[in-house]
């Protein structure tokens, strides 16, 4: 039997057309797209169908708006030291709580350099305040950056509507879309959204490949300085190959966004719906209702996400989790934590994220191997009895800090 | 994800001594909910004897951590409780083949469930030294209060003395950032500057040597580089080895200067450092020291003494035939 694949929020696996298409451009379309020659020109020429394909995928009015860079994190980082900058006089950033490593950790560092850095709280389902929001925007502000979806729980925000009301407020508006452009439909022609974050390889691209959106008339300064490239607005030789396989990726992505949100999504309540019936004591976090229509994220309390997702590896299915031995650190994700989840929950989280290659068959196999998968790691925890937890768990068990 | 020996996963996958012992007299409830891991350890012991007739564990925690509870169940059962308080972390993890540097910590937590337990059962209360402070290194769980104490009581002024002294920043160096930030604090309060350089600062150059030696030199012709004759080589070399067998010998390690051929140096890394998968670290460490106090490149080489002396008669005996 195949492994089943359900981390496509970590990475997606290349759509073997993207492969086809990227294969001529390691050998005989190697040509430099800057270079005037009939070498470069044919390259460049697939560049500028590229850049057409990612503009109709976001609904980018120019396709001058989209400059290639080599990853989300780079686009965010782009992004945001952009937007300092070019506004030297202002001095705070907004972002969220829950934003991805690519946008937290640097405004931390950010921090350090003396700007302030306001983060948006969430609620226990993942959910921002608005009038928070509304009343932390000031022309001290120079760049508001919250996610569209977010990665664990796939939570979705109101990126649309805070984008208005930056724009109103003269505040730049940017958005780290890599969870969601190719899941959500998105209009940025129409919308007030002002620079876009994309990662090509969560939409069945390869790795190295990244877009920043970067709306006409928003002033920028480049982070990356050099030749001209990408209108000098990101030096360097472009990674044409991945760029032309992105271009496809973008194609197929419109091509699927309904598949995406009537098969994909089936399958991912079918795996929720199936798992929280037969495993007690496990929840879903985030915003159920409201949500990317491929991810599920479960707490199973009591017990530890490394150690699950190791005996579920033995069984040949691919997850992750919020746990502090998976994320690397000490401290369990910290999307789980501003949401307020238990540590006894939060280690316990399994995020399921689905693709257009999963089917029917492995959300069933998937249903019938976590529940005796639970109950072996619970029947080794010090908060669970015969059958259930046991009384008081957090005072029945309160471990000495070692 | 981690690499994990086979005796890991084989007490992973099919733990011994889970669950609660039914007539234990000995409980020690350690770890972390917020880290993540925690660890009940329940022991039956024997009054008469103060032997432990038997062990059962409840772990909360990742699979290294049920792994080391497994494997100190399996070796504490049968002693005497004075001799499983012997048992150190590193024994836990040496009994798995190794845990990766990382997950040490799950073997910490082992022994010091042995502790509580023990000490629960004698009617003692038992406390907890560790100090609860942000962890800055990861690789070898060294947090921010320690890197602040041990900067204080020995005025330290750069990444490579905490390291010398806390193992703080010694493996993936992500967290020199973070250990250069404390150094500037601290050395701030006692009214210095940590300004360090992007690079270190090099020493003057020996006299220029060849990229490319045609003809290999006999070593014992070899010139002693930085202007040192072969004898005060010798003991330059002998030196840097004395320094680091305290550092090692506190680990329950050693280190041997066997013999030195040019610009190589063999050693024999004994105790808890052979095989220690942080070995290869440790002889980094002492190959750097090295190379800082003769001011040339030369190459430490761990071998094992027994196999060395016997080469190296071999090769006498060829060369005398």
């Amino acid at each position: 039997m195949n492994d089943i694949y359900l981390d496509n929020n970590a990475t997606t696996k290349c759509d073997p057309l993207v492969v086809e298409a990227m294969l001529p451009f390691f050998t005989e379309q190697f040509g430099n797209p800057s270079s005037l020659h009939s070498f470069g020109n044919k390259v460049g020429l697939a560049l500028k169908n590229a850049r057409k394909s990612v503009q109709k995928l976001i609904g980018a009015e120019h396709d001058s708006e989209i400059i290639f860079t080599s990853c989300g994190s780079e686009s965010d980082s782009t992004a945001i030291m952009s937007a300092l900058k070019a506004q030297p006089n202002r001095t705070e950033i907004i972002t969220t709580v829950v934003e991805h490593p690519a946008v937290l950790n640097l405004c931390e560092y950010l921090e350090t350099e003396g700007y302030t850095i306001h983060k948006l709280k969430v609620d226990g389902k993942g959910n921002l305040d608005m009038d928070e929001y509304k009343s932390l925007l000031s022309d001290n502000v120079a760049i508001v950056s919250v996610m569209w979806a977010n990665n664990e729980t796939g939570t979705i925000f109101p990126v649309e509507e805070m984008a208005e009301l930056a724009d109103e407020a003269g505040v730049v508006f940017h958005t780290d879309a890599v969870q969601a452009v190719g899941k959500l439909p998105i209009d940025l022609e129409n919308s007030a959204i002002h620079m876009l974050s994309i990662s090509g390889h969560k939409l069945h691209a390869p790795k190295g490949v990244g877009v920043l959106y970067l709306k006409r008339g928003v002033r920028f300064r480049p982070l990356l300085r050099g030749g001209h490239q990408e209108r000098g607005r990101r030096a360097g030789t472009e990674n044409v190959a991945s760029i032309v396989g992105l271009g496809v990726a973008a194609e197929l992505a419109l091509q699927n966004m309904e598949h995406e949100n009537t098969v994909v999504k089936a399958m991912r309540d079918r795996l929720q719906e199936g798992i929280l019936a037969a495993v007690p004591n496990a929840f879903v976090t985030g915003n159920p209702d409201n949500r990317l229509p491929n991810t599920a994220n479960i707490a199973f309390e009591y017990i530890e996400g490394e150690a699950i997702l190791l005996l579920m590896n033995k069984m040949g299915i691919a997850a992750s989790s919020g746990s502090a031995c998976t994320s690397g650190s000490l401290e369990p994700s910290h999307v789980m934590k501003a949401m307020g989840i238990p540590y006894t929950a939060a280690h316990g989280t399994v995020r399921f994220s689905l693709s257009r290659y999963n089917t029917m068959e492995e959300v069933e196999r998937v249903i019938e191997a976590v529940p005796p998968i639970v109950a072996k790691l619970r029947k080794l925890s010090p908060y669970w009895g015969e059958s259930g937890p046991v009384e008081n768990p957090e005072q029945a068990f309160a471990p000495v800090y070692a | 994800m981690w690499d994990y020996s086979e005796t890991v996963k084989e007490h992973f996958y099919n733990p011994k001594n889970a669950g609660a012992i039914e007539e234990a007299n000995a409980v020690g409830d350690v770890g972390s909910i917020s880290c993540g891991d925690a660890l009940r350890l329940t022991l039956k012991v024997e009054p008469e004897t103060e032997i432990i007739l038997d062990a059962g564990f409840q772990t909360f925690g990742c699979g290294s951590a049920i792994a080391s509870s497994s494997a100190l169940t399996e070796m504490v059962k049968g002693k005497t409780l004075d001799e499983a308080l012997k048992i150190s972390n590193q024994d836990i993890a040496d009994f798995l083949d190794g845990l990766p540097p990382e997950k040490m910590h799950c073997s910490v937590m082992g022994r010091e469930a042995l502790q509580a337990a023990v000490a629960n059962y004698r009617g003692e209360e038992w406390v907890d030294d560790h100090e609860e402070g942000a962890l800055v290194c990861k690789c070898f769980a060294i947090d921010e209060v320690m890197i602040r104490d041990t900067i204080r009581e020995n005025n330290l002024s750069s990444v490579q003395d905490v390291t010398n002294y806390t193992k703080a920043g010694g493996g993936c160096s992500s967290c020199h950032e973070g250990i250069e930030n404390i150094l500037m604090e601290e050395m701030q309060a006692r009214g210095e500057t940590f300004m360090p350089g992007a690079i270190q600062k090099k020493k003057a150059k020996p006299a220029a040597q060849p990229l490319v030696t045609l003809e290999t030199p006999e070593p014992a012709a070899a010139p002693a580089a930085g202007g040192m004759s072969a004898f005060q080589r010798y003991k330059k070399i002998e030196e840097v080895i004395e320094k680091v067998r305290p550092n090692l010998q506190a680990d329950r390690g050693d280190c041997e200067l066997l013999d030195i051929d040019g610009k190589n140096i063999y050693v024999s890394l004994v105790g808890a450092c052979s095989g220690c998968q942080m070995a290869a670290m440790t002889v980094g460490g002492i190959q750097q020291k090295m190379i800082e106090a003769l001011g040339e490149f030369v190459k430490i080489i761990p071998v094992d003494k027994a196999q060395y002396a016997a080469q190296l008669a071999q090769k006498q005996a060829t060369a005398s035939a």
